[in-house]
């Protein structure tokens, strides 16, 4: 036997980071009576985890439209493919369902760094896609709309009831080394601020992508919230990182009673990973929660249970985002009267379906939706107990009013504006405009 | 607040309270005061809950503890139909103030009364007031150290019955810190320099807390003698503090470098011996904690047991896989190293895509037994937690079980005589083939127990063994490759100097910090820190 040198290790890992790509899986069949829809969803690699989960509530929505008729008389036919949670492969795999199976909407992505490589691709094609997830904001394109929430329909309001309601007067910053934590933490940094928040109450912290050591950390936020102020974690860690971060919380005895955890990324199918009984009274910060009390939440339960065949199987927050996001296009299509993305397009603008949780979602100027903010406490059963709601529907803004390099910016994609970010003092539009202008 | 008087009579009533609920003579719907606030309780929004619960905490009623602590744990529920207030237990569902089993019809006809943080604080403060006098002295040590949190909540008379009473030194000790903290906002400077000296050099954060709201309003009133007081004090503890965390980080240091040695013994049989480029390494530590996932799955009752059943049912699924994988893939490509890394990373993704096809994509959950839960308490301000405490000693054990059987048996003897000089071997009539498929086995299988122990602190997914592989590389390469005594100093000073760093530098740059110093460390002696001298290791 040989023994093998490090450098044949590195070489060869090279080797393996070119050739390993996954191909993805399509149901190509071309027929004319039939409207296509895309799924861009990661079946496999690190995001399937959460991005099966909506691959399969889509096809849910469409089998559902399908049992009622389909849409102008035509069926929907799904067409499913797996990007692999491989960033560039979003791109390649956006372009396959754009050009060569030609689909007239895309639900998909999960991650911002996949939507941020989908994007230059839909807006050259002309696509549509809805983007189900909660994200950092700073973005407005013609092409996508966003149902997921922004950084004011989630983190602002979440930051407001810590010092309102439960009087916290120290922060710390928590977050995944990526860029939805590190935006969402620069907006909050600058708003608690801007409420008066002393730069020393404020820590910030980051840690890599599935990290699973949290001793240190943990230890270091014990100690921090022992300055005889009311502390609370503000936590934008993503993935399979929660498990350990929420094992160690619970090992090192933090109670909720003392620092609350308000997390933006750990829903219900996150808990059902492991056993929340050390965790109950930490805190979620979402727009649905399965344990919110309305007949569509009820019915939307029920049906998905009963398709995915588990009766423990449960909802969360990008579920519902696609649910309304395929809710609005299906009447979009009906009202422009054809799936043309430009007539779709169009006829979305304020358009308003019942979301989840008792009230209405409407769809404004700026691609993003209006729709109230929910504070949850964890509880035994991996379940939410909703402890707080904004009283109104909140609108989604493209553009953080708390930094400066975005307070001035809107959007808008109607006219006159037409703009995603155009400048209310300077009265111009920066970066893209609408096609053909 | 309430007299002396009251409270003793409050206080004989809790210990009289069992005698009280076992009789059965208590009606469905007495017509008391707790009764009332808990059909207030029923229909009331989290804001009017908060004054319920607040006097709640003073009604005098044999009852009230028992009421605050099934709230606390989220237990207390109510019949919708006829707004019986029953306890949710784990066996049976029952009457709260008859004691007596409700039988239901389906799940759905009893109501949670909710309970959220603010709640909480204000019950256990309240549950805390009541069991400062209880006969268990763990469970006054634990109210004492909750009325730290609610001290002002207190009225002195009771505190000082409490002081009176105390005979355990240790609860007395907390009890004393708690009249510290209230002295702090007596009306006159004697006293409040007494609340400081009552507190300084005590590690509770809650002491600390008090401390650092004094020493700013202190300073915001210009009051320069008590200033001065409270800030040494507060040195006192910093300086104190300061060695603990030394303490802290040292143990946090042992237990990555524990995590660190289990996740790469394996490796260090498969690479370090073998000299496989063994790139599903990873997944042979999730098939373990998988196996762990299904004995939970097969014995529910048993938590604690399982685990241990789990040890070497993993030994065995990630055994005989690693055989399989020996015998099926490997030994066709023995001298071929880049071939064996791609093959091998094949077989990972092949893996992890058949977990994800059996399990689901999603994170299984595994349960920690109560043994493993909670910290070994030293002083307030370090506890280490017990999870690590068994993980360190468990990878000590796995590495010596290891050491023996390479050293003491047969197996190990002819397992080493192959890596030594293969020809001989084979000419004394050892089956080459056979003790390599053992060996990669060995391997394969320890990697499954380390699973075990890792389902106990991260998540069980199709992706945790990627987390891992890098790692387990590094530690064995670091250590020395072919040396087991390598791998763990390998793997403790690895684990030690990452937590020592991340301190300062955090969790990311740490990590990177570590990693250059590995590069570093690797061009001064590319065979690491123990490596295998003679003859041995130039046959390779």
């Amino acid at each position: 036997m040989k023994k093998v040198s490090l450098k044949t290790l590195i070489k060869a890992s090279q080797i393996i980071g070119m050739t390993a790509m996954a191909a993805g899986v399509s149901i190509a069949n071309a027929a004319d009576d039939t409207i296509k829809v895309g799924v861009l969803h990661s079946l496999s690699g690190t995001m399937a985890i959460s991005e099966t989960t909506l691959k399969d509530t889509v096809l849910m929505m469409i089998e559902e439209q399908n049992k009622k008729g389909g849409l102008l008389g035509k069926k929907l036919e799904p067409v499913v493919v797996d990007p692999a949670s491989n960033w560039p492969l979003f791109a390649e795999k956006t372009r396959e369902l754009l050009e060569k199976e030609d689909v007239d909407v895309i639900f998909g992505c999960w991650t911002s760094v996949s939507r941020k490589s989908v994007l230059p691709v839909v807006e050259e094609l002309n696509g549509l896609l809805f983007y189900p997830v909660q994200y950092e904001g700073e973005e407005s394109s013609y092409n996508v709309f966003y149902t997921g929430a922004a950084p004011n329909q989630q983190a602002i309001p979440a930051v407001d009831y810590l010092i309102n309601d439960l009087g916290v007067e120290r922060f710390v910053l928590a977050g995944t080394d990526y860029v939805y934590p590190r935006t969402t933490n620069k907006i909050l940094e600058s708003y608690l601020k801007s409420k008066g928040v002393a730069e020393k109450d404020i820590m910030v912290n980051y840690t890599p992508f599935g990290h699973s050591d949290w001793q240190t950390i943990v230890s270091d936020v014990k100690k921090f919230g022992s300055a005889g102020k009311k502390t609370a974690v503000v936590s934008t860690i993503n993935g399979d990182a929660n498990v350990p971060f929420y094992k160690e919380l619970a090992n090192q005895g933090v109670a909720s009673e003392d620092i609350p955890v308000v997390a933006f990324s750990v829903g219900e199918e996150e808990l059902s990973g492991f056993d929340t009984a050390p965790l109950v009274g930490h805190l979620a910060a979402w727009n649905y929660f399965q344990s919110a009390e309305s007949e569509a939440n009820d019915e939307f339960i029920e049906a998905w249970q009963n398709y995915i065949g588990d009766e423990d199987r449960v909802t969360n927050d990008p579920m519902e985002a696609t649910y309304i996001g395929f809710s609005m296009w299906a009447e979009a299509v009906e009202k422009a009267g054809s799936a043309d993305v430009d007539k779709v397009r169009s006829a979305m603008y304020g358009i308003e379906v019942p979301n989840l949780t008792g009230g209405t979602a409407v769809m404004n100027e700026n691609h993003h939706l209006s729709k109230p903010v929910l504070i949850g406490e964890i509880q035994e059963d991996g379940q939410f107990e909703i402890v707080w709601a904004t009283d109104a529907e909140v609108k989604g803004d493209a553009w953080t009013d708390y930094l400066p390099e975005s307070a001035n910016l809107i959007s808008d994609w109607t006219a006159p504006v037409n703009c995603g970010n155009y400048n209310t003092v300077t009265k111009t539009c920066g970066g893209s405009t609408v096609a053909g202008e | 607040m309430l007299s002396v008087i009251q409270r003793t009579v409050l206080l004989f009533a809790c210990v009289m309270y069992p005698v009280v609920a076992g009789a059965d003579a208590s009606p469905e719907k007495p017509n008391t005061a707790l009764h009332a606030i808990a059909q207030e309780l029923i229909d009331a929004g989290f804001r009017e809950k908060q004054a319920l619960t607040e006097r709640l905490t003073t009604i005098e009623d044999p009852n009230t503890l028992k009421f605050m602590q099934v709230m606390v744990d989220g237990d207390l529920y109510y019949r919708k139909d006829d707004r019986v207030i029953v306890i949710n237990g784990d066996d049976a569902i029952t009457s709260f103030f008859t004691g007596k089993e409700v039988v239901l019809k389906s799940k759905r006809d009893i109501k949670k009364i909710s309970v959220n943080n603010k709640l909480r604080i204000v019950l256990r403060g309240g549950i805390a007031r009541l069991q400062v006098f209880s006969d268990d002295p763990e469970q006054r040590m634990q109210a004492a150290v909750n009325l730290l949190k609610s001290a002002d909540d207190l009225d002195p008379e009771t505190l000082e019955q409490a002081l009176n009473t105390e005979k355990n030194t240790d609860v007395n000790e907390v009890l004393l810190l708690v009249k510290g903290i209230r002295l702090l906002d007596a009306d006159n400077e004697a006293q409040r320099l007494e609340g400081i000296s009552l507190l300084s050099g005590s590690l509770y954060p809650d002491v600390r807390g008090a401390l650092a709201n004094f020493q700013r309003s202190a300073e915001a009133d210009g009051r320069t003698t008590e200033l001065q007081a409270v800030n040494e004090a507060i040195e006192k503890i910093e300086s104190l503090l300061t060695l603990n965390s030394v303490a802290e980080n040292l143990y946090f240091g042992l237990a990555l470098g524990a995590v660190l040695l289990l996740a790469a013994i394996g490796l260090a049989i498969t690479f370090g011996v073998m000299g496989v480029i063994n790139m599903a390494h990873g997944e042979m530590i999730m098939l373990g904690a998988y196996t762990t996932y299904v004995v939970q799955q097969l014995m529910p009752d048993h938590i604690g047991m399982s685990l241990v059943v789990a040890i070497p049912a993993a030994f065995l699924v990630s055994g005989l896989v690693g055989i399989a994988i020996e015998r099926g893939v490997i030994r066709h490509l023995y001298g071929r190293p880049l071939e064996t890394l791609l093959a091998t990373f094949g077989i990972s993704l092949v893996l992890q895509q058949a977990v994800r096809s059996v399990f689901s994509p999603l994170n299984r959950e595994v349960a920690t037994p109560d043994w493993m839960a909670g910290t070994f308490m030293i002083n307030p301000a370090l506890e280490l937690t017990f999870n690590r405490l068994y993980i360190i000693i468990f990878s000590l054990l796995v590495l010596a079980l290891l050491a023996l059987v390479l050293k003491r048996t047969l197996f190990g003897l002819q397992m080493r005589a192959v890596t030594m000089n293969r020809p001989m071997a084979s000419s004394m009539g050892i089956r080459t083939g056979w003790v390599d498929a053992l060996t990669f086995g060995l391997g394969s299988g320890i990697a499954g127990i380390a699973g075990v122990a890792l389902s106990q602190l991260t998540n069980v997914g199709p992706n945790m063994g990627q987390a891992y592989i890098i790692d387990s590389f590094m530690v064995v390469v670091f250590g020395g490759v072919g040396n087991l005594w390598g791998t763990l100093v390998g793997a403790m000073s690895l684990g030690v100097v990452n937590k020592l760093l991340e301190p300062w530098a955090g969790a990311v740059v740490a990590k990177i910090l570590v990693l250059i110093f590995i590069i570093l460390f690797i061009q001064k002696r590319p065979r690491g820190l123990f490596a295998l001298k003679g003859r041995a290791a130039d046959m390779g």
